[in-house]
């Protein structure tokens, strides 16, 4: 059992955890992730760490409800028990001093980009960040992208707040500019990292994103997680999560990922009579 | 034994072992046969000749003494029975049920030679079964400690056979394993209906109360190294992590959804209970025409697996002929029995999605038998412009899996062949790293429980030693 020890709503069904995990968090790096099971029925969903405590044995996830794991864990709370958390599970994010990294992040995927950005920093990056969500009230980690970056950008869809647009537009512009940039990691909903990608790539400079297929074991085991990477099978559990964005067959995984659309509808649905009145306005 | 019992004894027919209608059978996930009664038993034992020298005994790569168990099953003494095989082998109700008993201990059973062989898997599962069900299993007592600890890696047959064999000897152990329960492939990857997991669980529990310590969702390698564990306090290292990676053909459309590995989908049933969904959150696709690509033994759990999801058709695609299909006959005969159809002399060439994305079709070649290979089989090839289509909306990819790399990359000195097995010591099962002793699948590739048991066994005695000497 893992215990939740707190809980924070970053944003309308986004929460962060502190789980008590002592050895994760003494051996995790930046990039890495952890797959966890809430209960006996549960099914193992990897979610990402996005940052430890040493001394009080914690990781911390952020998690965005999306289906009917993720909204059972956004219910739970700090006291609750997680019956398995593994990890530190893929390969921890390649780190050196690039010159000028650019971390962008958009929607959910800033709480991966966060541990990166500030190990990139400590590497002695200049760090400039770029993240972005659909409106205001969806935007996390702010002040803590700030705090780990050099500069930083934001972007929403609706122009609610920061720049009106796309994370690719401030990209774009940084290029346009004469930026001389080392390094882009960017992580985010699968059609931001193509786009983050395609941004990139006439320029050649290089590029790494965050895959998130759908998971079994997350330890090499079943080749559930397989992506065609430079036109090669790879395995995000072991040999990612982070892939040369410039090489992803992108529209392979989002249909990928489509797979069980009406299990998980279905599942969703249970749920939601179970709770009877809990609303759910995605 | 005097002949004149010999010839009475010989005159007993086999005794048929119950099962599950198949027209019921494959609408459940209940195991397929019942067992023996104890009437059965007894006279099923009483077809054993008691040889003086059995040749039952050198087929069985644990030697367990198997007129000895099988005269106590005769003299109605199941718990005696269930203890003395238990001597040899620590997972009886397992064995009993999984072992290729015709390659093994029945292929050169006397009895064998003139007619059929003594059933001697099935009684071995009857006295575990009785021992487990009448609540008589014993817990052996154990030596005074001997101040050494040995961490396992892997909580597979093989992880578990040292861990058992090790506190017998006195020493501490402790199994660290990935997943969130302990087995291995006998938890994901047999299916439910020809291993009951509660009988892996009840296995494990008993090896719980003799005292060995099984630390689930452990990844070793990336939690704990072996450096770390031979610097914290652990003495000896044994590395049973097992096979890693499936194998796909690299053909077009692999990827579609819809194409699973034999693992994955095992995975996803097994041990996740999708076949329980939605009360089990874990979903697989049930399919209407499913596809299983292989003919081992994971392409036939695969396949019978995939019939008890109810879809319209299952069937086998399998590039040689009958005569060479790997798999063990008795697995073959009830995937017929439960309507399993079989695509022989068959090739994949590729998958055909629909423009969602989903598998709906697959093209496949037509193969004939040309000259023998290497394997002493005879090499199939294709026929030129036989091709054609079958529908299809599952998928099931069994062609075997690599080994598994995680400990070989965390550990880079211990020494692996060209397929990344590791390499020991066959007598030993010790590495190339002083205090790391491994075997099973990591160490064979796809091989069975019973190996994997034997070469625990061997790596124990081993570990024993060089705890007491040190010498390497
Ligand atoms: C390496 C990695 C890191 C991730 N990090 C984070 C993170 O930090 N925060 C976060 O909110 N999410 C993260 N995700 C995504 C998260 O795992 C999914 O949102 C979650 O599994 C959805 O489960 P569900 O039951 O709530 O939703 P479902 O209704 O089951 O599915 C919703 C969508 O989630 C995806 N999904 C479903 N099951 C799985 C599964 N077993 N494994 C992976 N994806 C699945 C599918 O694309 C699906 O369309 C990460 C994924 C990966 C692979
Ligand atoms: C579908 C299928 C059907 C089969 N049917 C039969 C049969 O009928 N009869 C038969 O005799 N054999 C059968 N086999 C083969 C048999 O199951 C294997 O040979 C046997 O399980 C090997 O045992 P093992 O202990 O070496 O490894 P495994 O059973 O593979 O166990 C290895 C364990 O180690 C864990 N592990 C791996 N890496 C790590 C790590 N780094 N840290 C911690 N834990 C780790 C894994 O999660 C796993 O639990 C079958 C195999 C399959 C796949
Ligand atoms: S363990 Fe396997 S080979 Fe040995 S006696 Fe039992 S069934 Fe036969
Ligand atoms: S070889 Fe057959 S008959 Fe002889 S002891 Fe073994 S089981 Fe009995
Ligand atoms: S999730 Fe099973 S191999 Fe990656």
């Amino acid at each position: 059992m893992y215990e939740i020890t707190e809980k924070v709503e970053l944003a309308h069904t986004v929460y962060l955890f502190k789980i008590k995990a002592p050895l994760i968090a003494r051996k995790r790096k930046a990039g890495q992730f952890v797959v966890l099971r809430l209960n006996e029925h549960g099914e193992r969903i990897p979610l990402t760490i996005v940052d430890s405590d040493n001394a009080a044995g914690t990781i911390t996830i952020i998690v965005q409800e999306v289906g009917k794991t993720t909204a059972m864990l956004g219910d739970m709370g700090a006291g609750d028990n997680i019956l398995d958390v593994v990890g530190p599970l893929g390969r921890p994010t390649h780190i050196e001093n690039f010159g000028v990294a650019v971390c962008v992040g958009g929607g959910i995927g800033t709480a991966p980009v966060l541990p990166i950005a500030r190990a990139l920093k400590e590497a002695g990056n200049k760090v400039v960040s770029i993240i972005g969500a659909r409106n205001k009230g969806l935007l996390i980690l702010e002040k803590e992208m700030r705090e780990a970056s050099d500069t930083l950008y934001v972007t929403t869809d609706d122009g609610s707040y920061g720049h009106h647009g796309f994370v690719t537009q401030v990209l774009q512009n940084l290029i346009d500019e004469g930026m001389k940039i080392g390094f882009v990691v960017g992580i985010g909903p699968i059609p931001m990292m193509r786009a983050v990608s395609n941004t990139t790539k006439p320029y050649d400079i290089l590029t790494m994103v965050s895959l998130n297929p759908i998971m079994v074991d997350g330890t090499g085991m079943c080749g559930a997680c397989r992506v065609t990477v430079g036109g090669k099978n790879q395995f995000v559990c072991v040999d990612g999560p982070e892939f040369n964005g410039h090489e992803v067959n992108y529209e392979e995984l989002i249909l990928r990922n489509r797979s069980y659309m009406k299990e998980e509808k279905m599942a969703m649905e249970e749920l939601t009579y179970h709770e009877g009145a809990k609303c759910y306005d995605k | 034994m005097d002949p004149k019992e010999t010839k009475e004894r010989m005159k007993i027919p086999k005794q048929v072992m119950p099962e599950q209608d198949p027209g019921e059978r494959v609408k459940n996930f209940f195991e397929v046969p019942y067992g023996y009664t104890a009437e059965q038993a007894m006279e099923e034992a009483k077809r054993c000749i008691q040889c003086k020298k059995p040749l039952c005994v050198g087929g069985c790569p644990v030697n367990i003494d198997i007129p000895w168990f099988i005269r106590l099953i005769s003299e109605g003494k199941f718990v005696e029975a269930a203890h003395k095989i238990k001597e040899s082998n620590g997972l009886p109700a397992v064995c009993g049920r999984v072992c290729p008993q015709e390659d093994q201990c029945e292929k050169v059973c006397i009895i064998g030679k003139k007619g059929e062989p003594v059933s001697i898997g099935r009684l071995e599962r009857f006295a575990a079964d009785y021992e487990r069900e009448h609540g008589e299993v014993r817990i052996p007592e154990l030596p005074k400690w001997s101040g050494k600890k040995v961490s396992v890696v892997g909580a597979g047959p093989a992880g578990l056979t040292v861990a058992g064999d090790l506190v017998k000897k006195g020493h501490k152990v402790t199994v660290f394993e990935a997943l969130h329960t302990a087995g291995g492939v006998l938890m994901y990857g047999i299916p439910e209906f020809r291993l009951p997991k509660k009988i892996v669980q009840s296995e494990v529990e008993y090896l719980k109360r003799m005292g060995v310590d099984i630390v689930l969702n452990s990844v070793v390698g990336k939690l704990e190294t072996i450096d770390e564990f031979l610097s914290n306090g652990y003495s000896a290292v044994f590395v049973g992590s097992g096979a890693g990676l499936p194998y796909f053909m690299n053909i077009p459309g692999e990827n579609l959804a819809g194409v699973y590995a034999a693992n994955e989908y095992l995975t996803r049933v097994n041990l996740m209970k999708a076949y329980q969904f939605p009360e089990a959150d874990t979903p697989v696709i049930r399919g209407r025409k499913v596809v299983v690509i292989g003919g081992g033994n994971t392409a036939m759990d695969s396949a019978r697996t995939a019939l008890r999801l109810c879809p319209e058709e299952v069937s086998i695609v399998y590039r040689r002929s009958r005569e060479e299909l790997p798999a063990r006959v008795e697995e073959i005969h009830h995937g017929e029995e439960e309507g399993l159809k079989f695509r022989l002399l068959t090739n994949p060439k590729k998958f055909i999605g629909d423009k969602d994305g989903r598998l709906k079709a697959i093209e496949c070649v037509r193969m004939e038998l040309g000259e023998p290979d290497e394997s002493g089989r005879r090499r199939p090839v294709e026929v030129k412009g036989s091709e054609f289509c079958i529908d299809a909306d599952v998928a099931i990819v069994a062609i075997g899996n690599g080994a598994n790399p995680l400990i070989p990359q965390t550990t880079p000195d211990i020494k692996v062949n060209k397929w990344g097995n590791i390499t020991v010591n066959p007598d030993t099962g010790r590495t190339s790293k002083r205090g790391v002793f491994s075997g099973g699948d990591i160490v064979r590739g796809g091989a069975t429980v019973i190996l994997a048991m034997g070469d625990g066994k061997k790596a124990a005695d081993s570990i024993d030693e060089y705890l007491k000497t040190g010498v390497w």
